[in-house]
């Protein structure tokens, strides 16, 4: 304790250091699009980094949500798992509904999607807060039982959406507006809302106080099963909102649908700046961690040194070397 | 009158007896299959569960069990399970891994059990009475040589390869071994893992990185969806061709209706099982020799012959 608070009042005088961790995700990303560039031109084309940071959407928007679970000191490993499922309920949803409702089988399907996300996160909450499991076993346990339900719902296969609603729901994730693909703007509308409840609310006050020290949050008076409760909900409907942006780009739910993105989200989240173990979470930090994610995959292709056997140990250092980075400028 | 029905009484009692006696020398056919986990996975689970009820209803003789396993060593549960409470005359396995299930079918097979093995092949192959696969090698060579023929002999191709397996190396073997020599170059070649969304991105990647692209090859279905998707979305207009594998019914479709970019389509069918079933009751029943291996080609699916291959119902 003596020594936090020393090192903590050693600290206080160099306020640029919390500056640091909010940039430092956002420095690496330009580094990366220098380095990028130099590799290979095409990389800062319109088009390639319009693809490339509308596709980081769906981790990004997950993503958002996780930083909620993580800064409030959780986790939630079945993310991936929920998407598929959401994804599949969604579009049995929208075909059955489309004979009777026509083009309004969307925004219904839409609706039920949020409907399940939270229902699902609810109940990942609940297992978590009021079943006192630790979250990485119970949520472990839903990612299963989540993926089993989606295979279970697709005998295996793939459901397709209905022909008759394919084209009229393409615009959501192909379409732009100004220019920009609508993930993208769906993206930081998401962003946007989850950073005023996190940094303009008493919520996000919570949160981060729960993460960061549980008990001293309850003797302050706050309920603690409420806050991790509520931010696995967050959790869960930004899990559905990917969803409704994922189901136009294939127009189809499989079994294999969202496998390992659990992975990628808690990656885009530390990317971002957040500590694994709790405390306060940065929002916009994490979409870049993101989009920093989805841009080393974008460039192990357009670059031709790379063998095809060693894209994921690139990957993996590049991952390791961009937090080194972040590290030592923290500690400056 | 009391007399004859006791005469009836006994009749039927006698008939109930040689009813049981029959069922007694049923002959029991277990099949052995990987859980329906992805769309070929799922076409198996689907192809021997219609055989088994074809059989079922035709051979009243023959019963025909289907079980699947999510993973090896429950697959190696299974075996004990279905040998334990009886004998059985056959079995139809689709093994998860060669070596973790060599030595369990082999036991069974020390019990009189006819083997008859699918797809991957046994580390010990004397304990295979049949071994029935498709020929992965021929699925890249056949795509090949349509892609050579129908390009003229040259031409800038982008491949998707699979997960990283026997199975994904032998397909782009075939390929390379058979554009070997001519003028069809191959810009590129990446890992997409057998999965839509992995090709959607990998295919948005190839078409930032090279200006001009004459055919794709993805050595799966399920990529060539996502490989669609990425050129529909690009607008471009160089593509003349994106190929794919394995015979999932979408791409089928497409060539029983004459699509320009998906003419053809290669089978790697996961209807083979039912072959496998099929002729490991001829062996059974009618004493059909069958001991032996069994090699499926991998002929081209064009709108000629599609038919044979479209099954709307199954999940693939």
């Amino acid at each position: 304790m003596a020594v936090m608070s020393e090192s903590a009042s050693r600290r206080r005088p160099l306020d640029l250091n919390i500056s640091w961790t909010d940039i430092g995700p956002f420095l690496a990303l330009a580094a990366l699009l220098v380095v990028g560039y130099l590799i290979n031109p095409d990389f800062l084309s319109a088009t390639n980094l319009a693809n490339v940071i509308t596709r980081s959407a769906f981790i990004a928007i997950i993503a958002v949500g996780a930083t909620f679970v993580i800064s409030s000191g959780g986790l939630d490993l079945s993310v991936g798992s929920m998407a598929a499922f959401i994804t599949g309920i969604t579009i049995m949803f929208m075909n059955a509904v489309a004979p009777h409702a026509g083009i309004w089988a969307i925004p219904a399907g839409m609706a039920v999607a949020i409907l399940v996300g939270l229902v699902c996160g609810l109940a990942n909450g609940l297992i978590v807060t009021v079943g006192r499991i630790e979250p990485f076993i119970a949520t472990l346990g839903t990612m299963g039982i989540f993926r089993a339900l989606i295979t279970y719902l697709t005998d295996g296969g793939t459901i397709p959406i209905d022909r008759s609603l394919r084209e009229a729901y393409r615009p959501v994730y192909f379409g732009t507006v100004g220019g920009i693909p609508v993930p993208i703007l769906i993206s930081i509308a998401v962003a946007a809302v989850a950073s005023f409840i996190l940094y303009k609310m008493k919520y996000g006050r919570k949160c981060a106080a729960v993460g960061a020290n549980e008990d001293v949050a309850r003797y302050s008076g706050i309920s603690v099963i409420r806050t991790r409760t509520v931010a696995y909900i967050v959790q869960g409907v930004c899990v559905a909102i990917a969803a409704i942006c994922y189901v136009p780009r294939l127009g189809a739910a499989t079994p294999t649908t969202g496998q390992l993105w659990e992975l990628q989200v808690i990656t885009a989240v530390v990317i971002g700046g957040t500590a694994l173990r709790g405390g306060k979470g940065h929002v916009w930090g994490t979409v870049a961690g993101a989009v920093i994610l989805e841009l080393i995959a974008n460039l192990m292709v357009l670059s031709d040194f790379v063998s095809e056997y060693l894209v994921a140990a690139v990957q993996g250092v590049i991952i390791i070397i961009a937090m080194l980075i972040q590290r030592f400028s923290n500690s400056k | 009158m009391f007399s004859r029905k006791w005469i009836a009484a006994a009749t039927l009692g006698a008939l109930l007896l040689a009813g049981q006696a029959m069922a007694q020398d049923k002959k029991v056919i277990a099949v052995s299959i990987p859980a329906a986990d992805h769309g070929w996975t799922a076409g198996i689970v689907y192809h021997a569960q219609a055989a088994a009820k074809e059989i079922n209803a035709a051979f009243p003789n023959v019963e025909v069990v289907v079980k699947t396993s999510p993973s090896a060593a429950e697959q190696v549960s299974a075996l004990e399970d279905l040998s334990a409470s009886r004998k059985l005359d056959a079995l139809v396995i689709l093994p998860y891994s060669s070596e973790e299930l060599t030595q369990p079918v082999k036991a069974i097979k020390d019990m009189g059990t006819f083997i008859t093995v699918v797809d991957r092949g046994l580390t010990d192959a004397s304990v295979q009475d049949l071994y029935l696969a498709g020929d992965n090698i021929a699925v890249g060579t056949n795509t090949a040589k349509f892609m050579i023929d129908k390009l003229g002999g040259k031409g800038d191709v982008v491949v998707l390869r699979g997960i990283p397996t026997v199975i994904d190396d032998e397909r782009i073997k075939g390929f390379q071994d058979t554009i070997k020599g001519t003028d069809l170059k191959v810009l590129d070649i990446q890992y997409a893992h057998w999965n839509s969304d992995e090709a959607f991105k990998l295919m948005q990647d190839y078409l930032a990185k090279y200006p001009h692209i004459d055919a794709v090859w993805a050595n799966d279905d399920d990529m060539l969806l996502g490989v669609l998707e990425a050129v529909k979305q690009s607008g471009r207009t160089d593509i003349k061709l994106a190929l794919g594998g394995n015979g999932m019914k979408d791409i089928v479709k497409k060539v029983i209706d004459g699509d320009a970019m998906t003419p053809v389509e290669t089978p790697y069918p996961p209807s083979m099982i039912k072959t496998a079933i099929y002729m490991t009751v001829a062996n059974l029943i009618g004493q059909a020799p069958v001991r032996g291996t069994v090699k499926l080609d991998a002929p081209l699916i064009t709108q000629a012959n599609a038919k044979e291959y479209y099954f709307p119902d199954s999940p693939f």
